[in-house]
């Protein structure tokens, strides 16, 4: 499955924590290599038949028309917004989850930001009963609530952290800081392609489900791969996850000239970064105003990985901002920087207005209330219609539930075009 | 490697290892605080270069990074700190990686390495840095001159423990339990299974991690610990006395006594007589 046995890519990647947590590290990519890479006990058979009762995989991949007119090119979503959850996230948190049952760990920890990965890590420990606590940035709380109920009432416990901007990067210090005292019974849950080896590869692993349905689903409708494959970007995992089987395609069925199908040697693939309201940086105040990572990044160590990050000339890392809390970080996992290094990964970015208009478009368009994150992917179509071929496949990794009330609130607060009058309240109060 | 750092534990006391935040809560004051723990009997200096996200650190120390990146500092004032400094005993750099990484024109440990030999650091400790990725730093303290310094936690054991000790230089920091560093209100019976698995290798042992009393440092020093390391016990002096707007003496005077308490305590674990009662 894995080609980065050592847990690098390029020059990215590695195990950068503490000492006191090699040896669970150590523990935990033994764990990886038999149960995931080997499906020893049938671990693997047991974690798709449950991804499929309890998640409800497969997600299905809709053809969308209003949007296929709009840009006239065939415009295809994978609709990870109906998995169980709301979010392409479960399929990682319901891994990890049985995966520290067959370690025989006894409590799971996990950071969210969005509040999408701690809800799923909730539902999984619920489902599969097992103790667990969720470490959330204060900014987070308050701009991602739904969640926090959802969590609550799977019965896990929410931390509230306090230190820095309390977005998703002081979430997973604390994480971290929380196993680093527990170790030895606790498994950290890691949300996205971050952190150190085996984590990145690992994560990768349970999202890349995401892919290899949509491949299989593509070419049943249409007959082909297709031209480009676009994701939005916060750590990196509904984007790995979607682009993991599509990195070494050079379509075998394109070598058949017969078929004349595909005019690309490849899958273009798009990873869609949060622009912010700006791409520029206070390097006094230490703020990026946007979590462009991939995009205007520097090399460095964060989080047990070296990899793209928003940081200062000294190494201090810079507080980033989107109005998306799943976005919202400094960092980025370490394969997709190498893979926007490399060539492979186009990485583009979205700022916060045009992610708001996406939301409402796709909403009206399509029926589909996106998650802020996913309509980041959008933002990128609407802007850029000519860059994604003829048939293009877009990852809606979430469900916009959680975000009604920060995109009214945020929607009025720019004067955007697409407002929507929500005087009913006040009408129904009188 | 650094003989300074050896000659400490060739004297036969027990080391007392202090461990402050430079710059907390600003650069005058600080100095004015390293000056006074060495007074109160420090024979290695721990000086905490701040990063924006120490995840090794409990709030205690967390907060003193805060108070002195917002009083400005960074990796240059750093070593202008160090070298404004007038202590004897050597000093220890700890901080994290990236920041070593990052300074200089181009990528990588050497530059930090050689302007903190050349500002007279004797050593480096790098909590998220562990053996597995450790080989360039290593590279980089071999060739200035320094000890890299590695933290043994209550989880290393065994090969993994056997592999580390092939590369100590100057003393290992035992970690005294899981966690996060601050100071705690009992010895955790880690330490002493800590020190226990190391008993046969001959490398000082400074252990460290929530040593807040006199009576703690006797306790670990009695158990076979070769040095003692305080941090959150006495930040909590400099936070007390930034909290309440305390003179910068005041605070000094009180850092110097607590820094006495525990050198005491360290040498009554020795079996050795305070300081001062030698007369
Ligand atoms: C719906 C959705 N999409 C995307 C993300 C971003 O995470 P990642 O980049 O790991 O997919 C989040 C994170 O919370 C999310 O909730």
């Amino acid at each position: 499955m894995s080609t980065d046995s050592d847990g690098k890519f390029g020059a990215y990647g590695g195990q950068y924590v503490p000492e006191a947590l090699m040896p669970a590290i150590e523990e935990l990519r033994d764990a990886y290599e038999r149960y995931v890479l080997e499906n020893e006990d049938g671990f693997m058979d047991e974690f798709r038949e449950r991804l499929a009762d309890f998640g409800g995989r497969p997600t299905p991949l809709q053809h969308a028309e209003q949007l296929s007119e709009r840009y006239d090119t065939a415009v295809y979503l994978k609709r990870e917004d109906l998995l169980h959850g709301g979010a392409h996230k479960l399929n990682n948190a319901l891994g990890q989850v049985l995966l520290a049952k067959y370690m025989g760990k006894e409590r799971i920890i996990a950071e969210t930001g969005a509040g999408q990965h701690g809800t799923a890590t909730a539902m999984a420990a619920a489902h599969l009963d097992m103790p667990c606590e969720i470490f959330m940035g204060s900014t987070d709380i308050t701009r991602q609530r739904p969640n926090v109920f959802r969590m609550r009432l799977n019965g896990a416990e929410v931390n509230p952290v306090t230190t820095g901007r309390g977005t998703l990067k002081e979430a997973i210090s604390e994480t971290m800081r929380d196993w680093a005292t527990n170790v030895e019974d606790t498994h950290y849950v890691i949300g996205s392609i971050v952190g150190p080896d085996p984590f990145p590869r690992m994560v990768r692993d349970f999202q890349s489900v995401i892919g290899r349905e949509a491949r299989e689903q593509i070419k049943a409708k249409t007959g082909r791969l297709p031209d480009s494959v676009v994701a939005c970007a916060g750590g990196g995992s509904n984007t790995m996850g979607a682009f993991h089987e599509f990195v070494d395609s050079a379509d075998p069925s394109s070598a058949d000239k017969s078929s004349g199908q595909h005019p690309r040697d490849r899958v273009d693939l798009i990873a869609v970064e949060a622009g912010g309201s700006s791409l520029d940086v206070d390097e006094k105040a230490g703020v990026a105003p946007n979590s462009a990572t991939l995009s205007t990044g520097e090399e460095g160590v964060l989080h047990g990985a070296r990899t793209k990050l928003l940081q200062d000339s000294d190494g201090q890392i810079m507080e980033s901002h989107s109005v998306s809390a799943g976005l919202d970080y400094s960092g980025v996992g370490p394969e997709l920087a190498h893979l926007v290094d490399s060539g492979r990964v186009d990485a583009v970015n979205v700022d916060d207005e045009a992610a708001l208009e996406a939301f409402h478009r796709l909403s009206r368009l399509e029926g589909i209330i996106p998650a802020l994150e996913s309509a980041h992917a959008f933002g990128y179509l609407e802007e850029n219609p000519e860059e994604v071929g003829d048939v293009t496949v877009v990852n809606l990794s979430g469900r916009g539930d959680k975000d009604l009330e920060t995109v009214v609130e945020e929607t009025e607060k720019r004067d955007l075009d697409v407002d929507v009058d929500m005087s009913v309240f006040r009408e129904a109060e009188r | 490697m650094s003989d300074a750092v050896d000659a400490v534990f060739e004297s036969g006391e027990p080391a007392f290892i202090p461990y402050l935040v430079a710059g907390d809560p600003d650069y005058e004051a600080s100095i004015e605080y390293v000056e006074a723990i060495e007074r109160g009997g420090a024979d290695v200096i721990e000086l905490g270069l701040p990063f924006s996200e120490p995840i090794a650190e409990g709030s205690t120390i967390q907060d003193a990074i805060v108070r002195s990146l917002e009083a400005g500092m960074t990796p240059e004032q750093y070593f202008d700190f160090v070298e404004d400094l007038d202590v004897d005993v050597p000093l220890v750099c700890m901080t994290y990686y990236n920041l070593i990484y990052q300074y200089g024109p181009d990528q990588g440990p050497r530059a930090f390495v050689e302007r903190a030999a050349a500002a007279g650091i004797a050593g480096l400790v790098v909590p998220d840095l562990p053996a597995e990725e450790a080989d360039p730093l290593r590279a980089a303290c071999d060739e200035f001159g320094l000890d890299l310094i590695f933290i043994v936690a209550p989880t290393t054991k065994g090969e993994r423990l056997e592999r580390m000790m092939e590369h100590v230089s100057g003393y290992v920091y035992v970690q005294a339990r899981l966690g996060t560093t601050g100071a705690r209100d009992d010895v955790s019976d880690q330490t002493d299974e800590s020190l226990a698995r190391l008993a046969e290798w001959s490398v000082p042992k400074a252990v460290g991690f929530g040593i807040k009393t006199g009576d703690h440092a006797e306790r670990i020093v009695s158990a076979g610990a070769d040095g003692i390391i305080v941090g959150s016990a006495l930040v909590d002096i400099v936070a007390d006395g930034a909290d309440s707007d305390d003179p910068t003496e005041a605070v000094a005077d009180r850092l110097e006594a607590k820094a006495r308490e525990l050198k005491d305590g360290a040498l009554a674990g020795a079996g050795l007589a305070a300081a001062e009662s030698v007369e």
